[in-house]
């Protein structure tokens, strides 16, 4: 265990003392109006399992009333499951949820509604050839009727919490944040003292956010209560009263935005308990693998705005370069370019010398690029079908899957039999479903399939991502000892961790462009997560008192920073 | 393993048997609101279908079944609806039946012609939606659609008199396909005569399991049908993909219209059979896109459709034939709930049976994979 960083937030593991400020027996009636710590919504041991995978594992989450409470963590940590139980649309497997101090079951987001639980959805939904009036009173025409009644309760909510909505407007005339406000006050009309909103600023511009955070603390001095989903950490340390951050399904610990730093946040986010895995000797040849050079690719459409920028970097054989960056920064596009989903409007790819720019995904992969990507669901794995045809999966041209025109039925069975055998994927046989496996086996399947096929270059998006620990320690060794036969691999890693301890190179990706680089022998996740919120760029050099030096340009405030690390991802 | 293979039968016969019985329980029901017999018109069915000269009218309407369904299954594995294969069947019967009758060469080498001239134009046609969606991103089903009322107006306007059509009593036909291009039979006596054709669409059934499960093409088809992005990822053209599945798609289409045509009638008339590709429909989700689960489901609903007539002369009680209709719909229905309850019914059933089965391994190997997690947990917290 590495204790050198842990981070100098006040951190509580939640798993020790559960409730936190507002412990409130749900047994006894409810507290006094007059506390002010009285808790709005409570969930206490929340556990959420799907087929294959746990969503979310003993989770405590205590909203205070009257405060914003923030709920962080990285995509995939959980949020959404978590949220969805709270709102009705999912049962939790375990735990309780207690409203004002009540226990309640929710069985649907009716429920959540008449016990004061509203939700704004990230993606809104709304009818553009509606007015807004026509719009919150749809669904909802019992409460205040649909005409006079209705128009002056939405006339005073709004002049009440300074949402500055207009009734007759149409909403295909509104701009995304005038939206969001419709759909904030949508939730208020149907008396939601609770609000729960989703990635809300994902879609605002800086101006927007300001405003949106006006909105919050109107409602916040009106006694409501709100739940602030987000990844950005700036924004979450200027708004929030709490803050708590989800990890892996599971809840880590609060903190108190007064005195925490984005960094810290950042660090409890990803976490840095792990065992490190230290790569013994330097294996990195000078024989370059992969050069990309001044890689730019425009996103769809009019905006034209530019998904990746002048990216330029060379692995060698034998090296491990490992890109840090929070989600939705490029990641995501720079593998689609390196595969060949998406191809650059600009700059050049080589491999082992050869351009490779404009290849196609297959004729890549059949030149060595394996793949393990970030989510293995979508684009690793056919659910349904039998572990030997998804051992065929990216393959099919090569050995033993095929001879020619033919596929080699029998080869890729007797060779997933192999892959079952050497990568210890647990399963009761090879003509099981992928979607029965668990996450982690089906990691080791996916590593397996791709380094059975000698792969040159590697791509690896969070290789261990929801994979055990017994597991992880065994991908890692495979990746270190295909590097040793020359690999090179391109590591992209949330885990901090883990990329300071397989990589050679470290680079720091950022709205786009590669903005900083550091030796992985010196640096530290706080340094790293400093460049990744944009606040250091240029070589980050080692300083003794832990500070990461700012070489490049000055510092920008947190805040705006982390601003634009809008998840390209979560929109889909 | 063996247990599994078991399993997966049992999982693909279920979905087809509940289907069925709800199809015929619910028939029933509609008889006994109309206040007739609930079983009599079945046994009434069953006995046509002892008769030998139905069973070649079955076998010879199963044919055409078989492979306008296999038009649609192709489509269903690479998640496209291909609704033309009714406008791509009978555009193609028309345009072969043309041929036929204008071009004159030895047997051997105008029946490959004239097979080869439906494909042509059924691939043709399919193509379109094709070109359609992969450049402009139309929905194949609504061109197809589409497709389907051009290709009746097409047909009307080559068969007018002027152009190809011949009239024959008030009938308007496309003239008589010269002898070389007629299919030859199997003659069963008195019972009639099954098309020949029948074997080629039995052979089209095998071709069709070899493709898709033995090939490269073959799997990256259904990969692309089960994951477009995993398929993309692994090096599928996806855009490739739907055209050329459509192309393909539309090229099996246009022979749904050949055992008739070249075993039969020899002309394209305003008699010739019309909606083999909707009924296709039917018979591909019936038969779960598998070419043996096809050939069953063409054989039923051909069955349905021969021996239906005779219920309007049955005694001394007539019933309706559109029985035989009312349970087709019904089967469609049934068929659709029915296989993704037993989809989901196996998958969780697997899921159990693996969680089972690896449990019992880590308790058998003293390391429990469930409390692996726990202890990690504990010690999170601990490194706190």
């Amino acid at each position: 265990m590495k204790q050198g960083h842990t981070p100098r937030v006040r951190v509580r593991p939640l798993s020790l003392s559960p409730s936190g400020e507002c412990a409130i027996d749900a047994s006894t009636s409810p507290p006094p109006a007059d506390r002010p710590a009285a808790c709005a919504v409570e969930l206490v041991g929340i556990t959420k399992r799907f087929p294959g995978v746990v969503a979310n594992h003993d989770i405590h989450l205590s909203v205070r009333k009257g405060t914003v409470h923030a709920l962080v963590g990285e995509n995939g940590a959980g949020k959404s499951t978590l949220m969805k139980i709270l709102y009705g649309m999912q049962k939790p497997d375990e735990g309780t949820i207690a409203v004002d101090g009540d226990k309640v079951a929710f069985n649907s987001p009716a429920d959540a509604i008449s016990r004061g639980i509203g939700m704004v959805h990230q993606h809104f939904m709304l009818a553009d050839q509606l007015t807004v009036l026509e719009n919150i009173v749809l669904g909802s025409e019992k409460l205040y009727g649909i005409g006079a009644g209705a128009r002056r309760k939405i006339v005073e909510i709004s002049d009440r919490y300074g949402l500055g909505v207009r009734p007759d407007a149409y909403v295909e005339d509104l701009g995304v944040a005038d939206r969001q406000r419709v759909e904030i006050l949508k939730v208020l009309y149907r008396g939601a003292t609770t609000l729960i909103l989703d990635e809300p600023t994902a879609v605002l511009v800086p101006q927007e956010v300001d405003a949106l955070f006006d909105n919050l603390r109107e409602l916040k001095s009106e006694g409501l209560s709100v739940i602030f989903i987000s990844h950005k950490l700036g924004e979450v340390l200027s708004v929030a009263d709490d803050i708590t951050v989800i990890r892996r399904g599971t809840t880590v610990g609060t903190a108190v935005p007064s005195e925490t730093t984005p960094r810290q946040l950042a660090e409890l986010m990803v976490g840095s308990e792990l065992p490190t895995p230290e790569t013994a000797e330097s294996t990195v040849t000078d024989r370059p693998m992969i050069q990309v050079e001044g890689l730019k690719l425009l996103a769809d459409g009019e905006s034209g705005r530019a998904l990746l920028d002048d990216i330029s970097f060379t692995i060698h054989e034998g090296e491990v370069l490992g890109l840090a960056g929070v989600e939705g920064n490029g990641q995501t596009e720079l593998i689609d370019a390196l595969i060949g989903l998406k191809h650059a409007d600009s700059g050049v790819i080589r491999m082992s010398g050869e351009d490779v720019t404009d290849w196609a995904t297959r004729r890549r992969r059949e030149g060595g690029v394996g793949y393990i990507p970030e989510d293995r669901h979508r684009h690793g794995l056919l659910l349904d079908a039998p572990l030997w045809e998804n051992r065929i999966l990216g393959h099919v041209t090569e050995k033993p899957n095929s001879r020619g025109f033919w596929l080699d039925t029998k080869g890729a069975q007797a060779d997933t039999r192999r892959i079952v055998e050497e990568y210890d994927v647990r399963t009761p046989g090879i003509d099981v479903t992928a979607a029965s496996l668990s996450g982690g086996n089906q990691q080791k399947l996916i590593v397996g399939r791709e380094m059975s096929h000698k792969p040159r270059f590697l791509i690896a998006a969070h290789p261990t991502r929801g994979v055990d620990v017994g597991a992880q320690a065994q991908i890692w060794d495979q990746i270190r000892e295909a590097r040793r036969e020359g690999l090179a691999v391109l590591l992209i890693s949330a885990d901090l961790d883990e990329l300071i301890g397989l990589s050679d190179t470290l680079r720091v990706i950022y709205r786009g462009r590669l903005v900083a680089d550091a030796d992985p022998a010196t640096v530290t996740p706080e340094e790293l997560g400093s460049a990744m919120t944009g606040a250091a760029s240029g070589h980050l050099e080692h300083v003794e008192d832990g500070a990461a030096t700012d070489a490049g340009s000055a510092a920008d405030a947190p805040a705006d920073a982390t601003e634009e690390a809008a998840p390209e991802d979560e929109a889909r | 393993m063996k247990k599994f293979d078991k399993e997966r039968v049992l999982l693909a016969v279920a979905g087809p048997v509940i289907a069925l019985i709800a199809a015929v329980a619910l028939t029933s029901v509609v008889l006994l609101a109309s206040g007739k017999s609930p079983i009599e018109p079945y046994s009434l069915m069953f006995e046509q279908a002892g008769f030998s000269d139905v069973q070649v009218l079955i076998i010879n309407q199963a044919g055409m079944y078989y492979l306008a369904a296999l038009a649609v299954a192709i489509g269903f594995r690479m998640n496209l609806f291909n609704i033309g294969v009714d406008g791509q069947y009978r555009l193609a019967a028309m345009v072969t039946a043309v041929v036929g009758a204008h071009v004159s060469l030895p047997s051997g080498l105008q029946i490959p012609l004239l097979i080869l001239v439906a494909m042509l134009t059924g691939a043709f046609w399919a193509g379109i939606a094709g070109i359609l969606k992969t450049t402009r991103g139309v929905s194949e089903v609504v061109a197809t659609i589409m497709l389907n009322a051009i290709a009746t107006s097409v047909i009307g306007y080559l068969t007018l008199t002027e152009n190809f059509g011949v009239p024959v009593g008030n009938n308007q036909t496309t003239g008589v396909m010269h002898k070389s291009g007629w299919f030859p039979g199997i003659s069963m006596g008195d019972s009639g005569e099954i098309y020949g054709f029948v074997v080629i669409a039995a052979l089209g059934g095998v071709l069709y399991w070899l493709v898709l499960n033995r090939t490269r093409f073959g799997f990256d088809l259904r990969a692309t049908g089960a994951s477009q992005s995993a398929a993309a990822a692994s090096g599928v053209n996806a855009k490739r993909m739907v055209l050329t599945a459509m192309i393909i798609s539309g090229a099996v289409a246009g022979l749904a219209g050949m055992p008739i045509l070249l075993g039969d009638v020899h002309t394209y008339s305003l008699s010739f059979p019309t909606g083999l590709g909707f009924t296709g429909i039917t018979i591909a989700l019936l038969g779960r896109n598998n070419p043996v689960g096809i050939a069953f489901a063409a054989l039923l609903i051909a069955f349905l459709d021969k021996a239906s007539p005779a219920l309007d002369y049955a005694q001394p009680v007539a019933y309706d034939k559109e029985i035989a209709v009312i349970m087709q719909g019904l089967i469609v229905i049934a068929v659709v709930v029915s296989y993704e309850a037993v989809r989901r019914w196996g998958l969780r059933r697997q899921q159990q049976r693996v969680g089972e089965e690896l449990a019992a391994a880590a308790r058998a190997a003293g390391a429990d994979n469930g409390n692996n997690g726990n202890n990690d947990t504990v010690k999170e917290v601990a490194a706190r």
